[in-house]
């Protein structure tokens, strides 16, 4: 029976959005609540003196929170303990917390905001990550013996280097921070709701905040407009921040961030740098790589490391070689830190190893395609750690699938330095493609660590509740875990209710990150709903009346499941060898640009993408996350320019914050193909992240296709191409 | 802060009678509760016109098509009038913001707050218009050119409102063009903007009017541009003569949306093309 799986069921939280009924952060009616929100950094890096309070405001009329008034650490619970709740001695970024406040109001708010000044005394400020030394964390990743090989290369065999950098990126969410928080209640639980990807990762902050055990602090999501990475670490220090003001308040307190303080403050994706050494064979075959990897971290660990990890797991790209050398590094800056966005480090070393490819094919005057092909990763092969890709290798398919579709395998490329491009009608046309892969699931043996829960549990109507710490952020989450269940149950999906994530309510899932939702989540929920179905057995009668039959039996109606690897994964966390993932998405895109030849404005007209998803639980939920995600890369390309002018954000309005509109999407072009994986729900892997990886290269190569000029930086603002031309043109 | 929502011409009048530097008209308000929000902006007194009916409107006139300040962005892209005379504010006004904006925005307030990167502003440059200024005491009409004196700053008195706009008639075989640079395809200020209204007969030029904004610290009238199409152009060519006009007549600079150096490139190849597809130069 698979009714669903497949189907279109539409979006059960989608007429509630569309109509402006759902009930976000800043809707929430919650009597007596106070506002919330904090004095700053305006520096990058400075020694707090004091903070002065300006006479004339009656203190009275607000709360105000410092360092000293936290009571558990003053620590911002992750990966390190680097990063403070509120800043006490030094800050390190613009924007960083010193002091909080809460008022009735929001006047009085601002006005007490504007009467507390910090006194910072400046010291040098580390803002170009190139220059840091201050490294925050390191992976090696080491196949074969890359040294023999680049000392002693075989005949005919050449070696290509090439330096790729990548600025950093907004996530740019609908629906900025926010957050409400409740005073301990009588038994002593902190209770906070607000927009986010992961109530368990915001419990745990607030426990160690508070100094008190998990189940003492209780999290729920709100309807949430939007995270792509950026609701997963930070609303942990909006929802401590907050927590802290309730308690010195001794009522509640709301803090929603306005665009401009979201823009400023919360992290964004890690700027890097990726230098590549790539010994090639005559025939193209990839003999040895050496891939250096470094990443901006900001001012904060924060999860730094873990992308650090994934942008080195994918940095030789889904490709076969022997001898591999990957060194990553993170270093420390005083910029806002960096944070968690969709592809997690993954799209800054997809984006330099295609870039990589496109420069050894022209070289070798083979075709950026055959060379692809020819080097992809197949099943049997193994991957730079040492895993032999066993299940699941859509790589032929989905290059094959975007040749058919595009004749890219038969395009001519320009030489990268032909004569200046010109055209009667002042616009030029290039192609360019990409082939990449990303690893679904937590890295390595990080869901054995997770160990994630989910619950199906009957409720007294007899239809069946999902409870999972898995949110909907506008992904699908609803409607994909109610696909699945109502698949396994048997059941029509008007029998499965999606609980809220309220972490007093559902079980642990893991967060709500890695592409993971459907694939680890999923499958957790379809096992479980697989033995309640069993339970209840298969005799006549519809869902419910069978499940309520059940109950009024005394049954059981609960079945909860934990994620279990599938058997014969092994990774060793210390050498960086074995089975990083459980399994990989793979995907390749042909980007089609029109250049203006006044004006550098590039225009992608059309981009082409086969994704292998296992398989599709919702299609149309799939084609919505690939065409969000590759506009999303294709912003990232070419428009969306994040700088910062001494540690300050300058794209800090919606105004200068610029993303693609819909008048600047390309017409798409969906291939979903389906190779499925064994220990998937129904066979489905990973997609959340995928579509952001390759959407850049493949324009940077179109780019470099229509104007011969080398584009090796994202993004390739117009501002940028002419900088090229004019250089091209000084130098010929 | 005061607020007074005026129903009519007088009432907003009056109610601007005392007004100072300080005070501001709101009319659709997407310049202004920008600048309210982001605290640049406390005025003493607001004057909604948004209401006003006097202030809506386009009609011909004997020197010209009037457009009340009111007309929104939406009404100029519409109007069957502005398109037969006055096509190239109908083409800037569809490039302005998208539709919400465009629903709100009005003439007025782009002229009002003369922002250097205004897409309709030049469009006005361009087309020779003239500003109807009224306050409670009296009328007056400046050309627009005289109306912006500076970055962000016009001739306007604190106690006069922009009454309307006059276009004049379109010449005979008049060629106008309209180009915009943005960030990107909607939603965008422009980077460099540019409109430009040349009369020419027998291929000679008779008239000239080019306009850019985002390359000074108000429009410009590339006058340089405009006496050489007059003179005869110099020994290199139109090139040339863009490439004089842009250094002399503008001063871009850099900001978080472009480059000096990119907008009076591409300024001068914008103008060059638009130019070289014009029959009579
Ligand atoms: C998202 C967004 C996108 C935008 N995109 C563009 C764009 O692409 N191109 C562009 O040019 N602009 C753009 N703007 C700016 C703005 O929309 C325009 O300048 C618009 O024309 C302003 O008109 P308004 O009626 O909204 O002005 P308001 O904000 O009401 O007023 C603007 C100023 O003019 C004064 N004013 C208004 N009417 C009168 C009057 N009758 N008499 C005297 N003074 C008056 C006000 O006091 C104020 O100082 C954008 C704004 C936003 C928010």
């Amino acid at each position: 029976m698979s009714a669903c799986v497949g189907s279109d069921l539409g979006r059960p939280d989608g007429p509630a959005k569309v109509s402006g009924r759902a009930v976000y952060v800043a809707d929430l009616a919650v009597a007596g609540a106070w506002h919330g929100g904090a004095v700053r950094s305006t520096i990058a890096h400075g020694r707090v003196l004091r903070i002065e309070r300006k006479p004339g405001f009656d203190w009275r009329r607000v709360v105000v929170v410092g360092p000293g008034d936290v009571p558990g650490d003053n620590v911002q619970e992750l990966l390190s303990d680097d990063q403070p709740i509120l800043a006490e001695r030094v800050v390190r970024h613009v924007g960083e917390p010193l002091l909080l406040v809460a008022a009735p109001d929001l006047p009085t708010l601002e006005a007490a905001l504007a009467a507390l000044r910090p006194i910072v005394e400046p010291l040098p400020a580390e803002l170009d990550f190139e220059s840091a030394t201050r490294v925050l964390h390191e992976v090696s990743i080491d196949k074969g013996d890359p040294g023999a090989r680049f000392d002693s290369p075989p005949p005919g065999a050449r070696l290509f280097e090439g330096t790729w950098r990548t600025d950093s990126q907004e996530q740019l969410y609908v629906e900025p921070q926010g957050c409400v928080a409740w005073p301990a209640d009588a038994d002593g639980t902190v209770v906070v709701r607000g927009s986010m990807q992961c109530p368990h990762y915001v419990r745990k902050a607030l426990a160690r905040c508070f100094g008190i055990a998990p189940e003492r602090a209780r999290v729920v999501q709100l309807t949430t407009g939007g995270g792509f990475g950026g609701k997963e670490e930070y609303p942990s220090v909006v929802a401590c921040h907050a927590a802290l003001l309730a308690r010195a308040a001794g009522r509640p307190v709301r803090i929603v961030y306005d665009r401009h303080e979201d823009l400023l403050v919360t992290p964004k994706r890690h700027p890097s740098r990726v230098h590549h050494r790539t010994l090639v064979a005559a025939d193209g075959t990839l003999l040895a790589m050496d891939v250096d990897v470094l990443l901006d971290g900001g001012a904060y660990t924060t999860l730094s490391p873990v992308v650090l990890s994934r942008a080195c797991l994918h940095a030789s790209g889904p490709y076969r070689c022997e001898h591999v050398a990957i060194r990553g590094r993170v270093v420390a800056t005083n910029h806002v830190p960096s944070g968690a966005f969709r592809g997690f480090g993954a799209p800054q070393t997809c984006f330099a190893i295609e870039r990589q490819m496109d420069r050894i094919a022209r070289a070798l005057d083979l075709h950026p395609f055959a060379l692809r092909r020819h080097n992809a990763l197949r099943l049997g092969d193994a991957t730079a750690t040492g895993q032999v890709l066993h299940d699941s290798v859509g790589s032929l398919a989905v290059l094959d699938a975007v040749a058919a579709r595009t004749g890219i395998d038969r395009h001519r490329w320009c030489a990268p330095a032909m004569a200046v491009p010109s055209s009667n009608s002042g616009r030029v046309r290039g192609l360019g493609m990409s082939f990449f892969f990303h690893g679904a699931g937590f890295t390595g043996s990080g869901e054995e660590l997770l160990k994630g829960r989910v619950a199906i549990r009957l409720l007294p109507d007899g239809r069946a509740e999902v409870a999972a710490g898995s949110t909907e952020i506008g992904q699908g989450t609803t409607t994909v875990f109610t696909a699945i269940a109502a698949d396994a149950l048997g059941c029509d999906p008007g029998d499965v209710v999606v609980a809220v994530p309220d972490t007093a309510a559902v079980p642990d899932s893991g967060p709500t990150v890695a592409s993971r939702t459907c694939m680890v989540v999923g499958s957790v929920l379809a096992s479980a709903c697989r033995e309640l179905a069993a339970r209840i057995g298969g005799a006549a009668g519809d869902f419910r009346s069978r499940a309520r039959a059940w109950l009024a039996a005394g049954g059981d109606g609960i079945v909860e499941h934990v994620y279990g690897s599938p058997p014969g994964l092994v990774w060793d966390q210390a050498t960086y060898r074995g089975d990083a993932y459980p399994c990989y998405g793979w995907a390749a895109d042909v980007a089609e640009v029109e250049v203006d030849l006044d004006t550098l404005e590039v225009d992608v007209v059309r981009l082409t993408t086969a994704v292998d998803v296992g398989k599709a639980i919702q299609p149309r939920l799939v084609e919505g996350q690939i065409t969000g995600g590759a506009l999303q890369a294709i912003g990232w390309a070419q428009c969306e320019v994040v700088s910062s002018r001494d540690g300050r954000v300058q794209q800090d309005r919606l105004a200068t914050c610029i993303v693609p509109t819909t008048k600047d999407a390309p017409r798409f072009d969906v291939t979903i193909v389906e190779q499925p994986y064994a220990h998937g729900p129904f066979g489905a892997k990973g997609v959340g992240e995928l579509p952001m990886d390759g959407g850049a290269p493949a324009v940077l190569a179109a780019i470099e296709d229509a104007l011969g000029v080398p584009a090796d930086r994202v993004p390739a603002t117009p501002e940028r191409l002419l900088a090229l031309l004019e250089q091209r043109e000084r130098t010929s | 802060m005061r607020v007074i929502s005026a129903r009519s011409l007088d009432e907003a009048l009056a109610a601007l009678r005392d007004a100072t530097a300080a005070s501001r008209v709101l009319a659709g308000g997407t310049d202004l509760m920008v600048e309210l929000a982001a605290g640049r902006t406390s005025p003493d007194l607001v004057v909604d016109v948004g209401a006003v009916p006097e202030l809506r409107g386009i009609r011909p006139v004997d020197d010209g098509l009037w457009l009340g300040a009111g007309t929104t962005c939406t009404e100029l892209l519409h109007s069957a009038a502005v398109t037969a005379h006055a096509d190239l504010l109908a083409i800037a006004a569809r490039e302005v913001g998208a539709a919400q904006i465009q629903n709100r925005a009005t003439i007025g307030g782009n002229l009002g707050t003369a922002s250097p990167a205004a897409d309709l502003v030049p469009v006005l440059f361009a087309l020779g218009a003239q500003v109807a200024l009224r306050s409670a005491t009296g009328a007056r009409v400046l050309p627009v050119e005289d109306f912006v004196t500076g970055y962000r700053a016009t001739a306007r008195r604190p106690d006069e409102l922009i009454e309307g706009i006059v276009v004049p008639p379109r010449p005979a075989r008049e060629l106008r063009a309209f180009r915009k640079v943005g960030t990107r395809r909607a939603q965008s200020i422009a980077k460099l903007v540019v409109a430009l209204a040349i009369a020419a007969d027998g291929g000679v030029v008779t008239a000239a009017r080019i306009a850019a904004g985002a390359v000074a610290d108000r429009t410009v009238r590339l006058t340089t541009l405009e006496r050489a199409l007059f003179e005869g152009l110099p020994p290199g060519g139109l090139a040339d003569a863009v490439a004089a006009s842009v250094a002399a007549d503008t001063a871009p600079c850099d900001d978080v949306r472009s480059t000096a150096r990119y907008r009076s490139t591409v300024l001068a190849r914008v103008l060059v093309r638009l130019l070289a597809a014009l029959p009579s130069c």
